[in-house]
């Protein structure tokens, strides 16, 4: 008598824990391609390798804020001799000055991962002020 | 089923902890062309930045009439996308704006009365014409800046040449600094300055709400060898340069003029003079 009970409570438990599962099933978001235009497209390296900076980039902005605002240390030489301005959206040679387009670059990862970098409450592109 | 004896599994892990520990130094002798190559980056300042043992201003108060000091904060507040409060909000990019309320405001230079910038200089009988001069105060970038005491995160801090500088990143709106500071100097943002800023200056960042700001100096500018703002639209009434450099532009014109600062008794020691 109880056996059927225990198997019926069994089954209903396993359907409500694996919910998120069958829920979702058959609707994977794609695997944002964040689009490289303009100069990035033909800058084949940006500061690290490209693992390197999918992994680290906020890491590398944050080494770069402090040392932008505390030593006044504004220009970064990468291991290839190449110079960058440590700045997130000024100047050429600033990250948005590469990667021209943000919403094409960084908002597509940073959606896709739904993180929400505070970056743009202050620092603006150039873009979205016209 | 094999039987192992305790001694033959100790050997076994011991040989097995001894590569694990040795790993890391593996890779990392193996791995010198690593992507990460901190160890050949470099950081360094802009070629040409202005450099200085000390910051400090200079303010010629007989050369700062009305307009010129309207001129100043203008260029001041526009370059660093200071909010103006009244400024009409546009509703199509900012709809549902809270109303202002105008004991609210920010600034980083402004126009005071004489009594006001140097109470403990007041007297019933001071020159006409210093009860009406527009003074010009600022951030004093003291020798001693309380603010910088009162900071529980080291947003502001002291920089090496003597401007007192925020990390606005690191700000978390304690206003302990704005309590601190004897010359009311900083602002503090009650609520986002973007539908407040009539034009945003796409060369400097502005500020999001919960954040203390103040004069930087124009740390942005000096980096990049050109004067602050104050100093370029000012026709000669602001002086900015090396207060240690006995040759510098300030230190000859204070050798030649007296020169007063604010509430020096407090001695936070500003490096903002004023020549009377």
């Amino acid at each position: 008598m109880s056996k059927s009970a225990i198997f019926t409570g069994l089954v209903i438990f396993i359907i409500i824990a694996l919910f998120p599962f069958w829920i979702n099933f058959g609707k994977t978001a794609p695997v944002p391609e964040p689009e490289l235009v303009g100069k990035a497209k033909t800058a084949k390296k940006c500061v690290l390798d490209k693992m390197d900076m999918r992994a680290n980039h906020m890491s590398l902005l944050d080494e770069w804020r402090d040392s932008v605002v505390r030593d006044a240390n504004r220009i970064y030489t990468n291991t290839d001799g190449k110079e960058f301005a440590m700045s997130l959206s000024t100047g050429e040679n600033s990250c948005l000055g590469c990667h021209e387009d943000k919403s094409k670059f960084c908002d597509k990862c940073h959606n896709y991962a739904s993180v929400d970098p505070y970056c743009w409450e202050c620092h603006t592109e150039p873009k979205e002020i016209k | 089923m094999m039987k192992k004896s305790r001694r033959s599994f100790l050997k076994v892990a011991a040989v097995s902890a001894i590569g694990i520990g040795a790993a890391p130094a593996i890779s990392l002798s193996s791995s010198s062309t690593n992507s990460h190559g901190s160890s050949h980056a470099a950081k360094s300042p802009n070629k040409g930045a202005k450099t200085a043992k000390r910051w400090g201003m200079v303010i010629d108060t007989s050369k700062l009439t009305e307009e010129v000091v309207e001129h100043i904060v203008e260029a001041c507040h526009k370059a660093h996308n200071v909010p103006d409060f009244n400024h009409e909000v546009d509703e199509g990019k900012y709809p549902k704006t809270r109303p202002v309320n105008h004991k609210q405001e920010v600034k980083w230079i402004w126009e005071e009365h004489f009594h006001n910038a140097f109470p403990d200089k007041e007297d019933e009988f001071l020159a006409d014409k210093f009860k009406h001069l527009p003074f010009l105060v600022t951030c004093n970038h003291c020798i001693n800046a309380p603010c910088v005491k009162a900071c529980p995160t080291q947003a502001t801090f002291k920089r090496e040449d003597g401007i007192v500088l925020m990390d606005f990143h690191r700000c978390i709106g304690c206003r302990f600094c704005m309590a601190a500071c004897p010359f009311g100097a900083r602002s503090f943002n009650f609520r986002d300055p973007r539908p407040f800023i009539a034009e945003t200056n796409p060369d400097f960042p502005t500020r999001s709400k919960g954040v203390v700001e103040k004069c930087n100096l124009c740390a942005e500018r000096l980096a990049k060898g050109e004067q602050p703002y104050c100093v370029e639209v000012s026709k000669g009434a602001i002086v900015v340069g090396d207060l240690e450099d006995p040759e510098s532009e300030p230190r000859k014109l204070l050798d030649k003029n007296y020169a007063i600062r604010r509430k020096q008794a407090l001695g936070t020691e500003p490096s903002v003079y004023y020549i009377m």
